[in-house]
């Protein structure tokens, strides 16, 4: 421990909390990669479930949408197998919405911690999303096996990939960031999170392509989030045929910047509560 | 020397919402509201905004005005009753909790130990447990790696690193947390009753260790309710009642002068205690220890017959069938001594009226010296256990060594306890 660390001065007066906040974010790292690696193995932990878990989920329900949207409603998919139209879009919103509901509980299952020990809490609901993340490399293994299975070769685009992943993340966050506080405050919250996936899952164009929406709603369309963020998806691994549309991409990314610096700003305000109302 | 702690006019508030348990606010509820005043708002748009809502909100100081500063290198003990302030001083010092009013400065890394095995993780390995827990605690991974095989080997659980610690008796998990804590290297550490659990060996391994951290230099502040531990680790002490620094000095004058206090009758009255737990069904408003000719006294006679009075009133009316009285008995060195209680001994209590009083009678007691305080416990005996009022520390009393075995013989020695016994001696 070096001597520039140790002999620092920490004030503690009423609101003063926020100002070194930040570097404190920083100086918690350790911390923050211990909880992530902590929830992980510990969702892993009965490695058999945990994995089987991750890949269960994502092929039933990519097996049920493309009976119902490609076989059944026989939508069009511009040209790619059903199935990896599904799955490609499915893989975001696995992320999503597992990220949502494991960073919105996780201060309330965290209570122990938030009571008895300081660290800046907004580590707890991120290292939430970095576990929906794990799974989401997990279900991207599936996606790599389907594209094998039906000779599929991904366009050059998915080179972009890992923006599309950031602006997942930054939405999955900025609900998450949301959720988290109302939780700790309503205990009656944690019903309205489930409610909010499940519908989440019909209004986004998991099942089918949005090329399907009539262009005159689609700038409304894209008001949800995770449209820009599917699409942005399809675009980088299936290619130039499920072409972005501009505007409602840009409104999704304007939007989920939106409610990701307002979540922060949320969180944080409720941040000094926490431990005297957990 | 600039000091390692500068506390400056130091105060927290907390509010309690007596209609709701808990603080809990159901957002169903809020939502409905919500529309509620909106509805008023759009029909009767002129009407003063009524405040209507019946005030069971009620300010509670947890802390107040608290001054003081700490030099570097310190041992500085915390005692005081339940609910005194001490776990909320340690919570601002360690920013799980913001003040209300006031500043303090604090020079120097700290760490806080609250409670032992903070974070640990049932299906997580000891191995893994370590790492996190330290974590937690504020080492950084470096330091844990350095210190891995010290804390295992403190801890006595080298067969047991790779099993998941819910697999662990009790008495290894609590070593086990301990170890980690233990080697905490902080500037300053701050120590919340934590040696309160394990064995007495371990709690002065513990002890030993942490007076080695200080001898090193380092700040500790130290809450307990077991004197003999912060006689033997502080120099220093400070007293809190009701949020309040009563005192602040040698630890020997602070510690006498509080359990002085204890035996004063100067409790706040049992009917206005706070700091009690239970859902109020029945309250406890009034005890006292009466002798064998039925006045209230606070000194004792081992060997006499005692009663213990405790008054209780109840919400409801109607009966209330199988209802558990219990007293426990601690020495005001913080040690368990001894639990009365209605189901020890069979006896089922159905209550009728609006109020009443609970007696328990000690024929001959056994306590031949000490200061004591007791706990009333009045609880459901029905599945669940239900709890209708807890309350510490209700009153205190001392006992002085008398005529236990008839004999005329009284001790003279401070022993703690008197037994019947015989003697018999065999020749061959």
């Amino acid at each position: 421990m070096d001597k520039s660390v140790t002999q620092k001065t920490i004030v503690i007066k009423p609101g003063r909390s926020m100002k070194h906040y930040w570097k404190d974010l920083w100086n918690y790292r350790e911390l923050f990669i211990f909880l992530a690696w902590r929830d992980i193995l510990v969702r892993y932990k009965q490695t058999i479930m945990g994995v089987a878990w991750a890949v269960i989920r994502p092929v039933l329900t990519m097996v049920v949408f493309t009976v119902i949207f490609g076989n059944i409603a026989k939508l069009p998919s511009g040209g790619v197998p059903y199935p990896i139209l599904v799955f490609v879009g499915m893989l975001p919103w696995q992320f999503f919405s597992s990220s949502i509901s494991l960073s919105s509980g996780s201060l309330v299952s965290n209570a122990q911690l938030i009571t008895k020990v300081y660290f800046p809490r907004l580590i707890i609901p991120t290292s939430g999303v970095i576990v929906g993340m794990i799974d989401f490399f997990v279900s991207f293994f599936i996606l790599v096996g389907l594209m094998v299975w039906y000779h599929f070769v991904p366009s050059w685009l998915i080179i972009t990939l890992p923006f599309f992943m950031l602006l997942a993340f930054v939405a999955a966050l900025g609900a998450g960031l949301w959720f988290c506080p109302l939780n700790v405050r309503y205990r009656d919250f944690g019903y309205v999170i489930p409610f909010i996936v499940q519908f989440g899952l019909y209004v986004s164009p998991v099942g089918f392509s949005s090329n399907i929406i009539p262009v005159k709603w689609r700038l409304l369309y894209s008001i949800n989030p995770m449209v820009g963020v599917i699409d942005g998806f399809r675009w980088a691994i299936l290619g130039g045929e499920n072409g972005l549309y501009l505007p409602g991409f840009f409104l999704s990314i304007v939007l989920t910047l939106i409610i990701f610096i307002s979540g922060i700003w949320y969180f944080r305000k409720s941040e000094s509560k926490f431990a005297d109302i957990i | 020397m600039a000091s390692a702690i500068e506390i400056e006019g130091l105060e927290k508030r907390y509010i309690i919402e007596h209609n709701l348990q808990r603080g809990d606010i159901s957002f169903r509820e809020e939502i409905v509201n919500a529309f509620k005043r909106v509805g008023e708002k759009i029909f009767r748009p002129f009407a003063r905004h009524r405040s209507n809502q019946p005030q069971n909100k009620e300010e509670f100081w947890a802390l107040k005005n608290i001054s003081l500063k700490i030099s570097p290198g310190e041992r500085v003990g915390i005692i005081g009753r339940n609910g005194a302030g001490k776990t909320t001083l340690l919570k601002i010092l360690s920013r799980i909790t913001e003040p209300t009013g006031g500043r303090v400065t604090i020079k120097g890394r700290v760490a806080s130990l609250l409670e032992v095995g903070t974070g640990f993780h049932g299906d997580l390995t000891g191995r893994e447990n370590i790492f996190l827990n330290g974590a937690i605690l504020g080492m950084s991974r470096a330091e844990i790696k350095k210190k891995f095989d010290e804390i295992v080997d403190f801890a006595e659980v080298e067969k047991f690193l790779d099993t998941p610690v819910k697999r662990y008796s009790s008495g290894m998990y609590v070593r086990l947390a301990f170890a980690v804590a233990a080697h905490l290297e902080p500037e300053i550490l701050l120590v919340d009753e934590v040696l309160a659990v394990g064995d007495l060996g371990f709690q002065k391994k513990c002890l030993g260790k942490m007076e080695g951290v200080s001898k090193s230099g380092r700040t500790i502040l130290f809450v307990s309710h077991q004197m003999g531990h912060i006689a033997t680790l502080c120099s220093r002490c400070l007293f809190l009642q009701q949020g309040k620094l009563i005192l602040d000095g040698p630890t020997q004058s602070v510690i006498s002068a509080y359990l002085d206090s204890l035996k004063d009758a100067q409790f706040a009255s049992l009917r206005d205690r706070k700091d009690r737990q239970g859902t109020g069904q029945i309250r406890v408003v009034d005890t006292w220890i009466e002798d064998e000719s039925g006045n209230r006294v606070q000194h004792v006679f081992s060997g006499s017959r005692i009663k213990f009075v405790v008054k209780f009133e109840r919400m409801t009316t109607g009966k209330l069938s199988n209802v558990l009285f219990s007293l426990g008995i601690n020495s005001s060195q913080g040690v368990w001594t001894t639990d009365f209680a209605t189901n020890f001994i069979n006896k089922n209590v159905t209550i009728n009226s609006r109020d009443g009083q609970a007696e328990c009678i000690i024929p001959k007691l056994s306590i031949n010296y000490g200061s004591y305080t007791y706990n009333v416990m009045v609880r459901s005996g029905n599945s669940g256990f239900e709890i209708f009022d807890f309350v510490k520390d209700v009153y205190a009393f001392t006992v002085e060594p008398g005529d236990y075995y008839g004999s005329g013989y009284v001790t003279r020695g401070q022993n703690v306890l008197a037994m019947d016994h015989d003697w018999g001696i065999n020749e061959e």
